[in-house]
C-alpha cells in the first residue's frame, strides 16, 4: 500500500479532507491534476459565509455554519504547521439591496431561514444605518439599504490553498501534482488508483475532483450528479480601505484590491466576456459610484461545482466501502468543516450518521418521489 | 537628473504645469513621466512596502509611472503628454477613493 | 463602426501595413497608446524634425519622416492615445481614449504592436534614477531629456551604444560603461558571412563602439552588479578580478535586448514558439504573418525582434495576406513579388543571426533577495520557495505569491517567473509556460466598463 488514503483532486476541498485525515494521523496521498484544470479554488471569491446560504437545506445551512464557526480554529492550527499566513476576517457581511423590492424579497429570506433555525444574527440595516456603518464611502442613490449577518466573514483564498497543500508535506503525507487520475479498480483489498504519474494503492480512496469526480466515479456505478457553473470575477488594482465589511459580490481584501463578481452562467468555456465585466461594474459602481474610478487589474471565470440541489455530497459506494466522493459548491466557507467534521467522520464510518443528509442517496429518493 | 536640452537661460519653457502644487517647467512633447523624473521626490510611493518609484520603462510595461494626473489616479504617466496648467501629483502608497 | 482591418500600434510596421491596405482600398483603423504615429523607432518624429535634437538621433530616425507622411495621407483613421484593453473573436474591439470606452468591430486585426525590452532582474533594479536605456532614449525622443551627472551604462546590444552615441552628439557624458556582451563566441562568427552584404550596419555599430570608448571607462568582465542607495541611486558596485568595485553614480540605464510583446496574442490564445537563443516567445506565424488563428495577423517586432526595417516589410507582407483573405486583392502573391518583398526582409533581417548569437539574453543566477516582481515586489527567493510547492506551472507561482498581479500583469515579471520554475524542477525554460494572461489587456476603470452598457454598438 501507498497510503492509507488516497485523495484525488489538490483543490480547496481536495486538501482539506487529507489536511483533515493527516491530522488525525494517517498517511495521505494527494494526487493533483494537471495545469490547465479547471480549478474552482484557484478562482473563486473567498467569502466564508452564511447568510443565505442553504435557504431550502437546514442541514446545509448548520453545516456551513458549524464550519464559519471553526474558522478561527481552523486557521489558527492550519498556521501552526506551515510558514503560509492567511488573511482572514469575519466583521460580519452585507447583502446589498438596490430597491425596495430587492430589500423586500431579502427580509423576507431572512425570516424564512429565521422560522427553521434561532439564529438572531442576520437582520436588515436600512440606508441610514449603512452610512453609518460605513463612513467612508458614498452610496449609490439605488442603495436601499442591506442584510447584514455576523457570522459572515472573508479569506484569501489563494493562501488558504498554498498552506492546506504546504500542511498535507508538512505533516508527513504526500502531494503529487502533474497526476491525473485516469481510473481507480477496487481490488479485493483496497484500491488501485491510476494515474498519469504511475499506479498507486490504498485501503480507502476519496475523490474530491471537483467537477470531474463524476468521470472517475460513474464507471463503478457510484454516482455523483454535477452541474458546472461559469462565473466571472473582476479585481481591481489596491486600493485604500474603503470597504469594511465584504458583501456578497463586493469584496475588498486584506492585499487592498476589490473584488467583484460573479456571474452564473450556463456556459463551458473559459473565456470571459466584455458583456459580463460591463454587468459587474455597472452592479459594482452602483453601490458605490466612486469605484467607477478604480482601474480593473484582471478579469477571469470559474466554474462551480454544482450538485443539483446545491447542497454538498459526501458520499460512500455501497458496492465498493472505502470509495468516498465529496463535492460542493462553496468549499473555502466549508474547508474548517471538511478538516474537522467530514473527513474524521469518512475514516470512522459515521458518515451516513452523521452526515446523512449529504449523500448522493438523496438525488435517487428524489426520483422515486 | 534630467535636463532638456531645449532648455536654454533666457528662454522661457514651453509651458507650465503643477507638480504636487508646485509651478513647474516642462516642455512640449514630454510626458507626465518624463516631468516626475525632474521633480524631487515625485515619484508614486509602492503601495507594499512604501519605497519611492520612478518611471522605469517610459513605454507603458512597467507601471512605475502612476501618477494623479487632474485628478484621474493610477494614470500611466508616461502615456500622458503635457498640457499647460496639468495639475500633477504623486500616487503615494495604495490609491484613494474619493468619496 | 466596423472596419476591415483593425491596426493595433503605429510603428513602422503598422503604418507600412495600413499604407499597403489603403492603397488598396480597404477600410482601415490603426489604434496606438502613444499620442503620435512613429512606435518606439521614430517617437516624436514629426514634432521632433524642427528640433535642435533631430540631428543627432542619426540617419535611422530621419528615414522614418517619409514613412509617417505616408501614413498621415493614407486615408487610414487614426487613433492616437487610445489603448485597446480587449479583444473578443468577431473580432470585436474594445478601446479606450481620454477615459471613454468604446466598441468596434473589423474582418482582421493586425497586431504591430512592438517589443518591450527584456525585463532583467538585478539587486537594486526598483531603485529610482535606475531605468532602461530604452526608457531613456525615449525620454531624449520626446522633450529632448537628457540625464545629468554621472551616467552609467550596464548592457548588451545595440540600443545603449547607439544611444551613447547620441548623447555625446549632443554634449552629455558617461562615467562609465559595464558591458555584460560576452565576448563573441565563434558561433556568433560564422554567422558573420551573410551579414557582411550589410556592411553599413556593422560599420555603423563599430562607429558607435568607438564613441563610447572616447567618453568614459569601458568595463567588462564583471559580475554581480548592484545598484544601491537609500532612497534612491547613490552607488554601483560589481565584482571584477576577484575584487568588489564601487563607484558613484546619478543615473543607471541598463538594456538586455528587446522582446516581443505577447500579451494580446497570449491572451487570444495563439500558439507560441519559444525561442532559444533570443530566450523569448514569439506567436507561430504563417508567410502572411497570420497566427495559428484565422484573421489574426501579426507584424512587426511583436512576431519575433527584427529591427525597424524588417519590421516595416512584414507590415507590407500581412497587409497582402490580409487583403488576399479577406478578397480585397486577388493576386497578393504578385504583389508580394513585384514589390521585393522577401528579397527586402532577407536584407533587412541579414545582421540578426549575428546579434542574436553575438547577445545572447543573461542566464545569470539570480539571488533570492533580489525583487522579481516590481508591482507586488515579490522576490526572487519566495518564488523559489512557491516553486518548490507547486507544480512547473506559472498560474501557481502566481496564485501562491501574487507575482504578476499588480498593475503591469506579469509584463516585467513573466519571464523571470519561467526561468525560476525552470531552475527549481529541472527543466529546460522552452518547457515551462508563460503566465495565463487574463483581460484586461490594460487597466481601464469600473467606470469606463460600465459606461458601455449603454454605449452605441455595446456587445
Ligand atoms: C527602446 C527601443 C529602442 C530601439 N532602437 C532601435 C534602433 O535604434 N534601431 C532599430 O533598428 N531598431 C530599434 N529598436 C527596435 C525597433 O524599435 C523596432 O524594430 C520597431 O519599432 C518595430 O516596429 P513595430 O511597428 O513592430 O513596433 P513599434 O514601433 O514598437 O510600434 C508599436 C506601437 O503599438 C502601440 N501599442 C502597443 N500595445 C497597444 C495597445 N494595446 N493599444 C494601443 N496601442 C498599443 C505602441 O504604443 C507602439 O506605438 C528599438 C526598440 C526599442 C524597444
Ligand atoms: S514608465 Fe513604465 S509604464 Fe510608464
Amino acid at each position: 500500500m501507498n497510503a492509507d488514503i488516497i485523495v484525488v483532486g489538490g483543490g480547496v476541498v481536495g486538501t482539506a479532507l487529507a489536511y483533515g485525515f493527516a491530522r488525525q494521523g494517517l498517511s495521505v496521498l494527494v494526487l493533483d491534476g494537471e495545469d490547465g484544470d479547471m480549478r474552482a479554488a484557484r478562482a473563486n471569491f473567498g467569502l466564508v459565509w452564511v447568510q443565505g446560504k442553504g435557504a431550502k437545506a437546514p442541514a446545509y445551512h448548520d453545516l456551513t455554519r458549524q464550519s464559519a464557526n471553526l474558522w478561527p480554529t481552523f486557521l489558527q492550527e492550519l498556521e501552526g504547521c506551515v510558514e503560509t499566513r492567511i488573511d482572514y476576517a469575519r466583521p460580519g457581511g452585507l447583502f446589498y439591496c438596490l430597491s425596495d423590492h430587492e430589500y423586500e424579497a431579502r427580509d423576507a429570506l431572512n425570516k424564512r431561514m429565521h422560522n427553521q433555525a434561532e439564529y438572531a444574527d442576520t437582520r436588515m440595516v436600512d440606508r441610514r444605518e449603512l452610512e453609518r456603518m460605513m463612513p467612508a464611502v458614498t452610496f449609490g442613490s439605488e442603495v436601499v439599504g442591506a442584510s447584514y449577518c455576523l457570522a459572515d466573514g472573508h479569506a484569501n483564498p489563494l493562501q488558504l490553498l498554498a498552506a492546506l497543500q504546504q500542511a498535507i508535506t508538512a505533516l508527513g503525507s504526500k502531494l503529487l501534482f502533474r497526476s491525473t487520475v485516469g481510473s481507480i479498480r477496487p481490488e479485493k483489498t483496497g484500491f488501485t488508483v491510476h494515474a498519469t504519474s504511475g499506479s498507486f494503492r490504498a485501503p480507502k480512496v476519496v475523490v474530491a475532483a471537483g467537477l470531474a469526480t463524476p468521470l472517475l466515479t460513474e464507471p463503478l456505478g457510484f454516482t455523483i450528479p454535477l452541474r458546472s457553473e461559469r462565473g466571472q470575477l473582476l479585481v481591481t488594482e489596491r486600493l485604500a480601505p474603503i470597504l469594511p465589511y465584504p458583501a456578497s459580490g463586493l469584496r475588498q481584501t486584506a492585499d487592498g484590491t476589490v473584488m467583484i463578481g460573479a456571474t452564473k452562467e450556463e456556459a463551458t468555456d473559459r473565456g470571459v466576456t466584455v458583456a459580463s465585466a460591463t454587468k459587474l461594474a455597472l452592479r459594482a459602481t452602483r453601490i458605490i459610484p466612486a469605484l467607477s474610478a478604480a482601474r480593473l487589474v484582471r478579469q477571469w471565470s470559474g466554474f462551480r461545482v454544482m450538485p443539483p440541489d446545491g447542497s454538498p455530497i459526501y458520499a460512500q459506494s455501497e458496492r465498493y466501502p472505502g470509495l468516498f466522493a465529496a463535492a460542493c459548491h462553496s468549499g473555502v466557507t466549508l474547508a474548517a468543516a471538511h478538516a474537522a467534521i467530514v473527513a474524521p467522520a469518512m475514516i470512522a464510518g459515521r458518515l451516513s450518521r452523521d452526515l446523512a443528509a449529504f449523500s448522493n442517496g438523496r438525488f435517487d429518493v428524489q426520483k422515486c418521489a | 537628473m534630467f535636463k532638456s536640452v531645449l532648455e536654454r537661460p533666457g528662454v522661457p519653457p514651453d509651458m507650465m504645469v503643477l507638480v504636487n502644487g508646485v509651478e513647474t517647467p516642462a516642455w512640449d512633447g514630454e510626458t507626465v513621466a518624463s516631468v516626475l523624473l525632474r521633480v524631487p521626490d515625485a515619484g508614486r510611493r509602492s503601495p507594499i512596502s512604501g519605497t519611492l518609484r520612478l518611471p522605469y520603462c517610459q513605454m507603458g510595461v512597467c507601471f512605475e509611472c502612476l501618477a494623479i494626473v487632474d485628478g484621474i489616479a493610477s494614470t500611466q504617466g508616461c502615456l500622458v503628454p503635457v498640457q499647460p496648467g496639468m495639475r500633477i501629483e504623486s500616487q503615494r502608497g495604495p490609491r484613494e477613493i474619493s468619496r | 463602426m466596423s472596419y476591415d482591418v483593425a491596426i493595433i500600434g503605429a510603428g513602422p510596421a503598422g503604418m507600412s501595413a495600413a499604407v499597403r491596405l489603403r492603397a488598396l482600398g480597404a477600410a482601415v483603423i490603426v489604434i496606438d497608446e502613444q499620442p503620435a504615429p512613429g512606435g518606439q523607432i521614430f517617437r516624436g518624429i514629426e514634432r521632433n524634425a524642427a528640433s535642435p535634437v533631430f540631428p543627432a538621433l542619426g540617419e535611422d530616425y530621419a528615414k522614418g519622416c517619409a514613412l509617417v507622411a505616408a501614413f498621415r495621407a493614407s486615408g487610414a483613421e487614426y487613433l492616437p492615445s487610445t489603448q485597446v484593453w480587449q479583444i473578443e473573436d468577431g473580432w470585436n474591439l474594445f478601446l479606450t481614449t481620454e477615459r471613454k470606452a468604446r466598441h468596434i468591430t473589423a474582418r482582421a486585426v493586425l497586431l504591430a504592436n512592438g517589443a518591450q525590452e527584456r525585463p532583467v532582474p538585478f539587486p537594486g533594479w526598483t531603485l529610482p534614477n535606475v531605468m532602461t536605456v530604452g526608457a531613456a532614449q525615449i525620454l531624449l525622443k520626446s522633450g529632448g531629456m537628457l540625464p545629468e551627472g554621472r551616467i552609467w551604462i550596464a548592457g548588451a546590444g545595440p540600443l545603449p551604444l547607439l544611444y551613447a552615441t547620441q548623447l555625446l552628439n549632443l554634449g552629455g557624458r558617461i562615467a562609465g560603461y559595464l558591458d555584460t556582451a560576452t565576448t563573441p563566441k565563434l558561433s556568433a562568427l560564422a554567422r558573420l558571412p551573410g551579414a557582411w552584404r550589410e556592411f553599413g550596419n556593422l560599420a555603423k555599430g563599430l562607429r558607435w563602439l568607438r564613441d563610447v570608448r572616447r567618453s568614459g571607462m569601458m568595463i567588462k568582465g564583471f559580475s554581480d552588479l548592484r545598484a544601491e542607495g537609500e532612497e534612491r541611486l547613490e552607488h554601483l558596485t560589481w565584482e571584477a578580478a576577484g575584487k568588489r568595485h564601487r563607484v558613484e553614480a546619478d543615473v543607471l540605464l541598463v538594456h538586455e535586448g528587446v522582446v516581443p510583446r505577447i500579451h494580446e496574442t497570449l491572451a487570444l490564445r495563439c500558439e507560441h514558439i519559444w525561442n532559444e537563443e533570443q530566450g523569448y516567445l514569439a506567436p507561430k506565424l504563417d508567410r502572411w504573418g497570420q497566427t495559428s488563428r484565422k484573421d489574426l495577423f501579426v507584424a512587426g517586432d511583436a512576431g519575433g525582434i527584427g529591427g525597424w526595417m524588417a519590421a516595416t516589410v512584414s507590415g507590407e507582407i500581412a497587409a497582402l495576406g490580409i487583403a488576399g483573405q479577406l478578397g480585397i486583392a486577388a493576386n497578393p502573391d504578385d504583389l508580394r513579388q513585384a514589390a521585393h518583398l522577401d528579397q527586402r526582409r532577407a536584407r533587412a533581417l541579414a545582421l540578426r543571426p549575428f546579434l542574436d548569437a553575438l547577445y545572447p539574453p543573461p542566464r545569470t543566477r539570480l539571488a533570492d533577495d533580489v525583487i522579481a516582481c516590481r508591482c507586488e515586489e515579490v522576490t526572487a527567493g519566495a518564488i523559489r520557495s512557491a516553486a518548490r510547492n507547486s507544480p512547473a506551472d506559472p498560474s501557481a507561482v502566481k496564485a501562491a505569491t501574487r507575482c504578476g498581479m499588480g498593475p503591469c500583469q506579469g509584463r516585467q515579471c513573466g519571464y523571470t517567473v519561467q526561468a525560476l520554475l525552470a531552475e527549481v524542477h529541472g527543466l529546460p525554460i522552452g518547457d515551462v509556460s508563460f503566465f495565463h494572461i487574463r483581460p484586461p489587456l490594460k487597466p481601464i476603470t469600473l467606470g469606463e466598463i460600465a459606461s458601455l452598457e449603454h454605449a452605441e454598438g455595446a456587445a
